[in-house]
């Protein structure tokens, strides 16, 4: 019984993590139809970039602010200097962008070297909470809570803005959006940086579960990919869904099955394509 | 005159390599409506595409109210005061009624300001109204046509283009775009309607340019095609 509860808060946790993870991954692909393998890598360079914030005498939650802000510069940059030159290519800017996680990933190496490093919790969250018999670490809890926030803002700000509904304009049709006169030159930028912000901000987040180590970015990324196409390509509520399940069939996969982790993750996700090839709530792509 | 809504003066017009429009010249008139007629292939789409900035064009002149527009984004040509109903409509399926008509609207900016407010539309089209928490993608052809329409009023244009809004509609759907056209022509606002159909065309225009294979073939008031059958025979096929 506790087996299942603990693993099950594992899951939840893990869930949580790739929710946010993903959720920029989605909604840049979207909008914008470029899928950012440097996703992944930015996760890992947020959560570096938090260690040495924290190794220099700042508090957890300035680090998380700090890896967010420089993946989020660093995810603007790439997006009006290299991709918006590419655009319409979009096999160009996949492999642009496959090269930028390569960049990424041996910059981090170089620059904090191969050890694993665990990034400590803040005091507030460590420690459990206890109901009943059962016992709950205080700082997955947190994470579960902000996944949940999150989720609830960006759907206010998708579904419920000017801003959201022009987003969703773009996405069903560019040439339209921009002969009405909605400034998709601003718009992409801006869902550029939050979905990058949100990777760099995550892998902060992620840092006192996962720990900090250098195939994070290799690890994360393919989870992102499962997550987004279980869910349906530019869904946030199917990112939602998608993440929570992944989370779940990996941790109890983990605990049950260690051997076969690999094939119970991507097993759900061949079948679904299978069955309904925009997944489980995507919206067909022009 | 300068203060045409719209000059095209020797505009050419491509697709990659391709050479679609051949020195075509039009003008509009304050307040009037130019009909843009020719077969299938003709050019009318391009032209509107050109005029929008999604098209690739030169030109010796084009000029809204004076001002050139050639070379300036969707964006920025739209901000200035042109309004679209795209041929086969374009609405955002995926966006509520609502959201579409918001999602284009402006505040009222310019001086001799025509455009829609959201009660504008609804009033134009109570059908919208009922179906405003709609998905768009659900709506019929002819609420999809209205839907386009108030779209487009809702950027506040200084010159309305249609492209054969008329396409695929039931007859009394027709009739009530001919409607709010001549409305809309009568407060005054400048409109460029590219038809198949020759005789709404014939109802709501002032002016005719017939294009042929990318070229004007025919420019004159309303008039001269109504009295040249074989004039229309021959440029636009059976009618
Ligand atoms: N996107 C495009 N790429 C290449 N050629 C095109 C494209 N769109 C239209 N054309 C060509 O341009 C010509 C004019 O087309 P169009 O402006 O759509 O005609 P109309 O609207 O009068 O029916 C046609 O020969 C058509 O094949
Ligand atoms: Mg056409």
């Amino acid at each position: 019984m506790n087996f299942w509860v603990i693993q099950g808060l594992n899951g939840l946790a893990f869930g949580s993590l790739l929710f946010i993870l993903a959720a920029g991954f989605s909604l840049i692909f979207g909008l914008m139809r470029v899928a950012n393998l440097a996703h992944g890598a930015f996760f890992m360079l947020g959560a570096y970039v938090g260690l040495s914030a924290i190794d220099n005498g700042m508090n957890f939650w300035v680090a998380i602010l700090i890896g967010g802000l420089t993946v989020c510069v660093l995810g603007g940059v790439m997006e009006g200097l290299i991709l918006r030159r590419l655009a319409g290519q979009p096999l160009a800017q996949v492999l642009v962008t496959l090269g930028i996680a390569f960049i990424i990933a041996d910059g981090c190496l170089w620059l904090w070297s191969g050890d694993p490093r665990p990034l400590p919790m803040p005091s507030e969250l460590q420690g459990v909470l206890r109901f009943g018999g059962l016992i709950f670490p205080k700082y997955r809890l947190f994470v579960v809570v902000v996944a949940v926030c999150l989720a609830g803002a960006l759907w206010l700000l998708l579904e419920r803005s000017r801003v959201g509904a022009m987003i969703r304009a773009g996405v069903d049709d560019m040439e339209m959006a921009r002969v009405m006169g909605i400034r998709t030159s601003l718009l992409f930028p801006l869902v550029f940086c939050l979905g990058s912000a949100l990777a760099g901000a995550g892998g902060v987040l992620a840092g006192p579960i996962l720990s900090v180590y250098p195939s994070m970015d290799t690890d994360m990324l393919p989870m992102a990919l499962v997550v987004v196409i279980l869910g349906g390509v530019g869904s946030l509520g199917g990112a939602f869904v998608g993440a929570l399940v992944i989370g779940f069939i990996y941790s109890y996969g983990q605990a049950l099955v260690p051997d076969l982790a690999y094939v119970i993750l991507f097993l759900p996700m061949v079948l679904v394509l299978t069955i309904r090839p925009t997944g489980l709530f995507g919206r067909r792509l022009v | 005159m300068a203060t045409d809504p719209l000059v095209l003066d020797g505009l050419d017009a491509f697709y990659g390599d391709s050479h679609v429009l051949h020195d075509l010249s039009l003008r509009v008139r304050a307040g009037g409506v130019l009909g843009l007629l020719g077969r299938n292939g003709a050019g009318k789409s391009t032209c509107i595409g050109s005029i929008v900035g999604l098209v690739r064009a030169k030109a010796r002149e084009m000029t809204l109210y004076g001002e050139p527009i050639q070379g300036l984004s969707p964006e920025r040509i739209s901000q200035k005061g042109v309004g679209v109903v795209p041929q086969g409509r374009r609405i955002f399926p995926s966006l509520t009624v609502h959201e579409n008509l918001t999602v284009a609207a402006r505040t009222p900016s310019r001086e001799g300001w025509r455009g829609w407010s959201l009660e504008d539309a609804f009033s134009a089209f109570p059908r919208l109204e009922e179906r405003r928490r709609q998905f768009a993608g659900s709506l019929s052809g002819g609420e999809q046509q209205m839907l386009a329409i108030g779209r487009a009023l809702m950027t506040g244009p200084r010159l309305l283009l249609l492209d054969e809004p008329s396409e695929g509609l039931a007859p009394q759907i027709v009739a009530e775009v001919a409607r709010v056209l001549k409305e809309l022509s009568r407060t005054g606002l400048s409109i460029v309607l590219v038809e198949q159909n020759v005789k709404l065309a014939m109802e709501v225009a002032d002016d005719v340019v017939i294009l042929n294979n990318g070229r004007v073939a025919h420019a004159g008031p309303v008039e001269s095609i109504q009295t040249d059958g074989e004039l229309v025979e021959q440029l636009l096929g059976v009618y």
